[in-house]
């Protein structure tokens, strides 16, 4: 009920959607009526094509997003723990981290095509960095004494960074997965619209195209609302492995 | 008589400057030369700021040790490890650990099997009285349940050598006083060399053989005390010679904290 109160503005927001699209008031093919929008999404839900496109696309974010996750975490961990291979890549992350990650989607495009090798190495390398940064910072602010205190209890060096390093530095790593998780989302669509034969993001483009703009509305929402599930679930799932705060 | 022991510790001359990374280097302590016998059970007093927690942490392995040598045993510290345990001032408990979690931590470091290693840890917690807060973790305790967990996970392991820095600060005085009677308890029944910090001179002159007084920084050795009362007598703390000597080491102490606040102020 609660939850029903929290999003009502989202109903007030449909309503006036569809008042302005039925008004005449706008152009149909600028802003189809919502009503249209829904019935085309469910007759896109009949065609196995949209499945298709869709697991494409899921295939590809998650794939790019594991690997960030876990090569952004190790080399986060591993340069907050080791001088050389900070001083070796400072710079590099300093230096890619402001870069417009989709002025990649044409170089990625250029290497591996236009199948799912190319999005995921653009998800890969474009949300890796806050990964990184998150794990970087998280356990360089690892508290001494906690290392100290797992030391003295018996653990090794390497233990302890199992422990105690990676522990601490999960907070701000989380933090970090959360802003990948959105980006990932982003750069999927924008190089599926740009470079791909298949996925959500062509769809939207090829609907586009062709006019067929209320199917195209349909799966910009199926896009907008993956990420608005993907980024509750993540929240959850944070709050839960974060319990100890 | 019994030739004297070969000292288990021996910190000799050691010097300690912090170099932070920004600001001025810190002379911590300067030439403190200290000897414990196995068994001993040491108390260090000294005012705030005078290096006790650092010296603590340099027998501890945790600092590196500079200029002079600490022994143990014979052999010079070279790190942290288990035949010391560490009760840290500001009790270091793993946050995302609970208190059971924290007092097995150092029983599945050792490879106690599972089965043991859940009963020790039970009884330690049993032992500070935090039974009923097993599945808490330390962000929901009080101080003072934080302390005694720590005292929890460091004694389950049951070290050669306990290095205790105020580990009864955060207690009020009735646990305190239980606490103490379990230390003792325990010091008698497994023999344990115990370097205990405290500012409580009370509770230095009760529970140790011998008392260390620190000097204002940098810290110094100034006296070394034996006190050596019978702490089974339950007057203890009415006997005349007991609250002499808490007054005679109170002096002692009361002047270096006078020098020390005179220091601080220029
Ligand atoms: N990490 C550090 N960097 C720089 N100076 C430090 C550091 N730790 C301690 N010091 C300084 O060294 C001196 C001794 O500190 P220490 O913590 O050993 O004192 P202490 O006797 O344990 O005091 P307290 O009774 O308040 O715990 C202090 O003057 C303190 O300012
Ligand atoms: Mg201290």
């Amino acid at each position: 009920m609660q939850r029903l109160i929290r999003y009502s503005p989202l109903l007030i927001l449909a309503v006036l959607w569809e008042a302005v699209a039925r008004s005449g008031l706008v152009a149909r093919s600028a802003l189809p009526p919502l009503s249209d929008v829904i019935v085309a999404w469910f007759q896109l839900a009949g065609t196995s094509d949209f499945w298709i496109n869709a697991a494409d696309s899921l295939y590809r974010t998650f794939a790019g997003l594991i690997l960030a996750i876990v090569i952004g975490a190790l080399i986060g961990i591993a340069m907050a723990s080791s001088k050389p291979i900070r001083t070796l890549l400072n710079p590099i992350v300093e230096v890619f981290y402001p870069l417009p990650k989709s002025a990649l989607i044409p170089v990625t495009a250029l290497w591996l095509g236009l199948g799912d090798a190319s999005k995921i190495l653009l998800i890969f390398l474009g949300c890796m960095l806050p990964v990184t940064l998150g794990a970087y910072n998280g356990a360089r602010g690892a508290e001494q004494s906690l290392m100290w205190s797992a030391r003295s209890l018996g653990a090794s060096r390497l233990r302890m960074l199992v422990d105690v390093v990676a522990p601490s530095a999960l907070p701000e790593t989380l933090n970090g997965i959360r802003t990948a998780l959105a980006t990932s989302f982003v750069l999927l669509v924008s190089s599926e619209m740009i470079a791909a034969r298949s996925g959500l993001g062509f769809m939207i483009g090829f609907l586009g195209d062709g006019g067929n703009f209320d199917a195209m509305f349909a799966v910009v929402f199926t896009v907008a609302f993956m990420g608005f599930i993907a980024d509750r679930l993540y929240q959850a799932a944070m709050q839960r492995v974060l319990r100890w705060r | 008589m019994q030739a004297p022991a070969a000292a288990q510790i021996v910190v000799d001359q050691i010097t300690h400057m912090y170099r932070p990374a920004h600001g001025q280097p810190v002379l911590a302590i300067d030439d403190v030369s200290l000897e414990v016998r196995p068994r001993e059970f040491l108390a260090l007093l000294g005012p705030s700021g005078c290096g006790k927690s650092t010296l603590l942490y340099l027998m501890g392995g945790f600092l590196p040790v500079e200029t002079g040598r600490i022994l143990i045993d014979g052999k010079p510290v070279t790190g942290p490890g288990p035949d010391r345990g560490v009760v840290f001032q500001h009790f270091a408990l793993f946050p995302w650990k609970t208190v059971r979690g924290n007092v097995l931590y150092g029983l599945e470091r050792a490879g106690v099997p599972k089965e043991e290693r859940l009963k020790r840890a039970q009884a330690y917690i049993d032992m500070v009285g935090l039974q009923g807060f097993e599945n808490s973790y330390p962000s929901q305790l009080s101080g003072g349940m934080r302390q005694r967990t720590a005292i929890a996970r460091t004694l389950a392991i049951d070290p050669n050598i306990l290095l205790m820095d105020e580990p009864f600060g955060a207690l009020d005085a009735q646990t305190r006083s239980l606490m103490q009677s379990e230390l003792l308890a325990i010091w008698r029944r497994s023999p344990k060399t115990v370097i205990f910090v405290t500012h409580d001179v009370q509770e230095a002159v009760y529970l140790a053989e011998r008392i260390a007084v620190m000097s204002a920084r940098p810290g110094r050795i100034k006296s070394i005390i034996e006190t050596n009362f019978d702490r089974s007598d339950p007057n203890l703390f009415k006997q005349p010679a007991f609250i002499e000597k808490v007054d005679e080491i109170w002096n002692l102490v009361r002047n270096e904290a006078m020098l020390a606040q005179r220091l601080a102020a220029g």
